[in-house]
């Protein structure tokens, strides 16, 4: 089996399931009971924040777990919005944000905020001038996608992070979703007040996820009900989860350190081949994160694609996974200044620490001979 | 550009005569240690003033860091650069701008230049730094009174060292120079706070805690490890003995009157602190009363509780306010552990009515009852004792999950 499919889900690492069975069985209790067994699970609940923070080089009481990036993006930006909407009620974002973001400010829309989404160019990314000219004295949120998860473009963080600094009423969230562990992200040097990640894109399990809020940021829970997280996410917290998490969390970024070049390199030795195939363009830029590449076949339906490689045992996706199920042009493409052709017929590998080179070349072959056959059959007509 | 050092100025130990070398060792030790998470840093000691070397560090985390080290009085970040006009100039006009960065505001150079061979005068190098800076910049004037922002620059023999900004250190005295005390940690607002206060003036730490199972829960013990462990902040890793005290503490309930319970239970809490202290070598020991706050720190109290011991006790907060010492925890970050709602040992078989006045002579009279020694001896023998790092580490059993 060779998996490009990273960015959808990762597989977990055998060690991280092994945590959360022992973790699910042994420590049952519900850290809020008094008792030794409840304190037993607190006290494990508080040593993986304790954990996750020195991994993050963050402070424990900064660490707020959430069930993944879909929550910890509606936090970060409706409970930063709603809090402060007395201060202003105006957002900054962008147009290539991942559909847990994108909705969210459009349901803030609703509710009466004005959303500026900047709009990336021909590689995908902004600039720290389109921010500052978006600025105005009403705004309270820029909200910014770090890697974006379609087509891998690095948004310019740190040079937002320092202009914000001249802006001490604005926050500042962070979706690094697709960026952890592969392109670095310095929480305090940037000067991210929010920033959101998800376990099962670094090999933990799914439903669980890390929301970095600052120390002395504040905002309001989406939900109502106990103190769990400071109050910011009532609920009876996911022990084994948040434990396994902190294990994917160590291993991933032990294997990010070692990999991250390999992979780059792999990544683009694909890029160079496909490249050469006839009726196959690639839409990722240059400058990019090194696990996403992003391709068009043209004039075949991408999933087609997917289903082809995926007999011959092999798994990539078309956009994202979370709108890759309706058949509409992607909008990351779209934003990008691609016409229908393109957008509407992409591909996407995403890599991770262990895949191989060897990978790369059985994936290569198989794609140009799926391609080959798959152009022949539609353009017969 | 980056702040490359920083300069550290000493409290006090100009004070301190022929002992000034160990105490400046001293510092540098607990300097070395309390920047153990950026191990880039170095700490210098040179012609009687202490420099760290960044090397790439964070300077403004490494900033946060050095207020938490007592005996330091302020410190300056600070650009080492070579020694060329050119650079310094730059280097200043780099150290104004990081210091006022909207560009508006006064500023003065004041230039001094103890290696005589470098060219420039210091009068000249006034003028010709401020002239660089006004030159590059729109918003900034010289006010050579009360300026927003004094660009110090010292010509040395290596280099020249640029500062704009001076920070205010913990001050008191560095830790470890002044023996050895212990504190009576019950977990409340007032203990950790005298702790910090005793760290000040330079003590060795270890703290004592009475431990009531099961009237007092897990909660409360690990609330008593996880305040030592802010402390560590301040004055390094230290012990914690943890005492059984629920036998001493039942017994005293079946024997003594209600109105002196509590007095008889401080009075051997503070023998068993005493054993506990010449068993560790302290000689002195530390707590958290303050003059009148409750019952059982009325000055006729402290008079009749103090009578069982002849060691020295150290109360800093003795004479603060209630308000004050709030603020204190909340700045060294213990508040939010101690109003945590467990049950500690002087809350539990709270008698309805407490003497205010209580006299040694009664005191001693009930004690009688009781076999002192018996009970001292028996909690000193049960002692566990808890070594307390500043990085938490994660708990033996759950080793494998992480």
């Amino acid at each position: 089996m060779i998996y490009f499919d990273n960015s959808a889900t990762t597989k977990p690492y055998k060690e991280v399931v092994e945590t959360y069975i022992k973790t699910a069985s042994e420590y049952f209790g519900n850290p809020s009971s008094l008792h030794p067994l409840g304190k037993a699970s607190e006290r494990l609940l508080n040593q993986a924040r304790e954990l996750g923070a020195t991994y993050l080089n963050v402070l424990p009481k900064e660490v707020y777990f959430t069930s993944g990036g879909t929550e910890g993006n509606n936090i970060a930006i409706k409970g930063t919005a709603r809090l402060h909407k007395s201060r202003g009620r105006h957002l900054i974002t962008t147009n290539i944000e991942h559909p847990s973001s994108l909705e969210a400010f459009q349901q803030l829309e609703s509710e009466g905020f004005e959303v500026t989404y900047l709009e990336v160019d021909e590689n995908g990314v902004i600039t720290t001038n389109q921010v500052a000219a978006a600025i105005k004295s009403n705004t309270i949120l820029v909200s910014i996608i770090h890697v974006n998860n379609e087509v891998g473009s690095i948004l310019p963080i740190n040079g937002i992070g320092q202009l914000l600094t001249n802006y001490p009423k604005i926050l500042f969230h962070v979706d690094h979703v697709q960026g952890f562990g592969k392109v670095p992200l310095r929480f305090y040097e940037d000067k991210v007040d929010l920033c959101t990640i998800s376990a099962h894109k670094f090999h933990g399990l799914k439903g669980n996820g890390i929301l970095y809020i600052r120390d002395g940021v504040r905002v309001e829970p989406l939900m109502s009900g106990g103190k769990q997280e400071r109050g910011n996410r009532p609920g009876t917290e996911n022990v084994p989860g948040v434990v396994a998490m902190i294990k994917a969390l160590r291993l991933s970024l032990q294997a990010s350190k070692k990999n991250v070049e390999s992979m780059e390199k792999m990544n683009r030795w694909i890029e160079k081949e496909c490249f050469d195939l006839d009726g196959v363009v690639i839409n990722s830029p240059t400058m990019r994160a090194p696990h996403i590449l992003n391709m068009s076949v043209i004039g075949v339906k991408p999933e087609v694609v997917v289903q082809a490689l995926a007999e011959k045992d092999i798994y990539v996706s078309t956009k994202s996974a979370c709108s890759s199920k309706q058949s509409e042009p992607s909008k990351v493409l779209e934003a990008m200044g691609f016409d229908n052709d393109r957008s509407s017929t992409s591909i996407r590998l995403s890599f991770t620490y262990e895949n191989t080179m060897e990978e790369a070349m059985l994936f290569v072959q198989a794609f140009s001979s799926t391609v080959e056959t798959l152009k022949k059959v539609v353009e017969k007509k | 550009m980056k702040y490359n050092h920083i300069l550290i100025r000493y409290a006090e130990l100009a004070l301190k005569g022929k002992n000034r070398k160990e105490f400046e060792k001293k510092l540098q030790d607990n300097l070395k240690f309390a920047l153990y998470s950026f191990p880039e840093s170095k700490v210098q000691r040179t012609f009687g003033r202490m420099f760290i070397e960044l090397n790439g560090e964070e300077e403004n985390r490494v900033s946060e860091r050095l207020k938490d080290v007592f005996g330091i009085h302020s410190f300056s970040p600070s650009l080492k650069i070579d020694l060329n006009q050119d650079d310094i100039n730059e280097a200043a006009l780099w150290a104004v701008r990081d210091a006022l960065p909207n560009e508006s505001g006064t500023f003065k150079v004041t230039a001094k230049r103890p290696n005589k061979a470098y060219p420039i005068r210091s009068q000249q190098l006034n003028y010709d730094i401020g002239s660089h800076i006004l030159r590059n910049t729109s918003g900034l004037t010289v006010d050579v009174h009360n300026p927003d922002v004094e660009v110090k620059v010292e010509v040395r023999q290596e280099a020249a060292y640029i500062m704009c900004k001076t920070i205010k250190g913990a001050g008191g005295l560095p830790i470890r120079t002044a023996g050895k005390v212990l504190l009576m940690l019950s977990g409340g607002i007032d203990s950790p706070v005298a702790g910090y206060f005793a760290l000040k003036r330079g003590v060795e730490l270890e703290a004592i805690h009475f431990h009531s199972p099961p009237f007092t829960n897990e909660r409360a013990k690990q609330k008593v490890i996880d305040l030592s462990r802010v402390l560590t902040k301040f004055g390094g890793s230290m012990k914690l003995h943890i005492i059984p005290f629920t036998d001493a503490q039942q017994a005293i309930h079946q024997k003594v009157p209600d109105k002196y319970e509590m007095t008889i239970m401080r009075r051997f809490m503070l023998r068993i602190a005493e054993a506990a202290a010449k068993k560790n070598g302290a000689i002195g020991i530390v707590n958290g009363e303050s003059l009148g706050q409750v019952a059982s720190q009325t000055l006729d109290s402290m008079y009749t509780i103090n009578e069982v011991t002849n060691m020295p006790i150290i109360r800093p907060l003795v004479t603060m306010d209630k308000l004050d010492v709030i603020k204190v925890a909340k700045d060294i970050g213990t508040y939010d552990l101690s109003i945590l709602p467990y049950e500690d040992c002087c809350t539990i078989f709270l008698p309805p009515q407490t003497k205010t006045k209580p006299n040694r002579e009664k005191a001693n009279l009930y004690e009688k009852e009781l076999n002192i020694e018996l009970y001292v001896q028996d909690a000193i023998e049960r002692m566990e004792t808890i070594k307390i790092t500043p990085n938490s580490e994660v708990d033996k059993e759950f080793e494998d999950l992480f």
